[in-house]
């Protein structure tokens, strides 16, 4: 089966400082992938180096097969939604502006609006929410607008950035369990990067490595209890050897 | 054995500083060929044009009206203190009129744009941006360009106005002029090119306050420390650009 997206040779540099080293990673339509790692092991750049966000120094990403290209990648962004770490919801605009962002342009407001609320509660927040700015928002209402906004326009495939960074465990269950259940729902590919091995219980179909810049390991989440391989093993056990 | 070391670390210098150019000039002439996302450059229609009113006002006012004191002090020392009120208006409309105002709009919005869009760069906005297939620069950089190169001669036309009343209300309630022959005097020497550059060099300011801002903000660096030195960078050389552009717009347009 040709993989929903493909990360192929990808290698990238900052200052001389290898980042990603030849990353090949691919995942199945469908599929919910989690990717792990060490902080400053280039999850977060493999995600933007996918995106187009990061120019690659060398190797390609494929989707559906196909090499995303300037053209492509457009129409790959217009089936494609992302929740950042921060939210990164748009200061200037309402919660449901926010949500409808890609809307407005296609429905017109007041269809825009109706669709955001429907979303706003799929993810648990109120109508009442929906004209606040996302300043008077706390940070698990701002990871659900988020959340709300990156399934908005029904997307085939999905990104979620350290979706639980900085909340409590009640809240960040909750999102795990949204996040889950949306993928379930939808059939929508994703790919989730993250520390949190809750989330990576919650959420995965399947479990990537990163480390030394390369996929060191992979397989499901139950491969990843029994592995015997030493980062694996100490990763998922929070094991420091000083 | 002569080193050629300062004339590699020239060359590279050089090289950067064209490099950077030749960046910059790319980043304005793509964005400013963009159809600006219109409810954006509404709201920045109203950010840097009608609220930077209030301190464009009072500036071109206290600036007129100081003017006026200045020229018929110094005008008297050759019993040329009646022509004070024309050079208030020409000094207002060619020159203090439109460099003041591009200041104090650089002020007021090239460190408003940097902090908004540095802000929007670390909190990852602009790749949101992006991933909902939006263009950052139609969202962002081409709706203030535009507004600020409309907004700015508005601006400096008021200022032009409210310079010249500073003028007047000095020139009438202390300085012994009648009004009706303070303002023959202000009308009857001004020119419609002088009124016209001062419009012209608004615009050129405006587009250098708000490419300075939009440039800096959106290569802002990590965190609070980054979005501060964008904000710095962004003021600095907008205000010196203004002072540059101004002299070689004199020059064109009155050597």
């Amino acid at each position: 089966m040709t993989a929903a997206l493909e990360a192929r040779d990808l290698r990238k540099s900052f200052d001389g400082q290898t980042v990603l080293d030849g990353v090949n990673l691919a995942v199945a339509p469908g599929e919910s992938l989690v990717v792990i790692g060490q902080s400053g092991t280039g999850k977060s750049v493999l995600l933007k180096c996918i995106l187009g966000l990061e120019v690659p120094d060398s190797g390609q990403t494929l989707w559906e097969g196909a090499p995303l290209t300037r053209t492509s990648r457009a129409r790959f962004l217009d089936s494609f939604g992302m929740l950042f770490q921060g939210a990164a919801l748009f200061d200037s605009l309402t919660v449901w502006q926010n949500v409808a962002f890609r809307l407005r342009k296609t429905l017109g407001e007041q269809a825009a609006r109706r669709v955001a609320v429907e979303k706003l509660a799929r993810v648990g927040l109120g109508p009442e929410v929906a004209d606040l700015f996302p300043a008077a928002l706390s940070g698990g209402m701002a990871k659900r607008a988020g959340l709300a906004r990156a399934i908005a326009a029904d997307p085939k495939i999905i990104f979620f950035d350290e979706p639980t960074t900085g909340l409590d465990p009640i809240r960040a269950a909750r999102i795990n369990t949204l996040i889950r259940d949306i993928v379930t729902e939808t059939g929508a590919t994703a790919i989730t990067i993250t520390h949190d091995m809750t989330t990576v219980r919650s959420v995965a179909d399947r479990v990537a490595m990163l480390s030394g810049g390369r996929v060191h390991w992979q397989g499901d989440v139950a491969q990843m209890d029994a592995a015997t391989d030493r980062h694996v093993h100490d990763f998922i056990r929070g094991i420091w050897r000083g | 054995m002569i080193s050629a070391r300062p004339v590699s670390l020239t060359g590279r210098a050089a090289l950067g500083v064209a490099r950077l150019v030749g960046r910059v000039a790319l980043f304005a002439s793509r964005s400013l060929f963009m159809v600006p996302e219109p409810r954006e450059f509404l709201r920045q229609l109203i950010q840097i044009g009608w609220l930077s009113l209030p301190v464009v006002g009072l500036t071109a006012l206290f600036t007129g009206a100081a003017l006026a004191l200045q020229m018929y002090s110094g005008g008297e020392r050759f019993a040329a203190g009646d022509v004070m009120p024309a050079v208030v208006a020409i000094g207002m409309a060619r020159e203090l009129g439109p460099v003041l105002g591009g200041l104090m709009v650089a002020a007021r919005v090239a460190s408003s744009i940097a902090a908004e869009i540095g802000t929007m760069r670390v909190t990852e906005q602009i790749d949101a941006l992006v991933t909902l297939s939006a263009d950052p620069r139609r969202h962002l950089v081409t709706p203030r360009l535009w507004a600020a190169i409309l907004a700015v001669p508005m601006l400096v036309g008021v200022g032009d106005v409210i310079g010249i009343m500073g003028g007047w209300l000095v020139g009438t309630q202390s300085l012994g002029f009648t009004s009706a022959a303070y303002l023959k005097g202000s009308w009857s020497f001004l020119e419609s090119w002088d009124v016209i550059s001062g419009l012209l060099k608004g615009a050129v300011f405006g587009l250098i306050v708000a490419l300075s801002g939009c440039w800096f903000g959106i290569n802002a660096g990590r965190g609070a420390a980054g979005v501060g030195r964008a904000t710095k960078y962004a003021v600095v050389v907008a205000a010196v650009g203004i002072f540059a552009a101004n002299f070689a717009l004199t020059g064109l347009f009155f050597g």
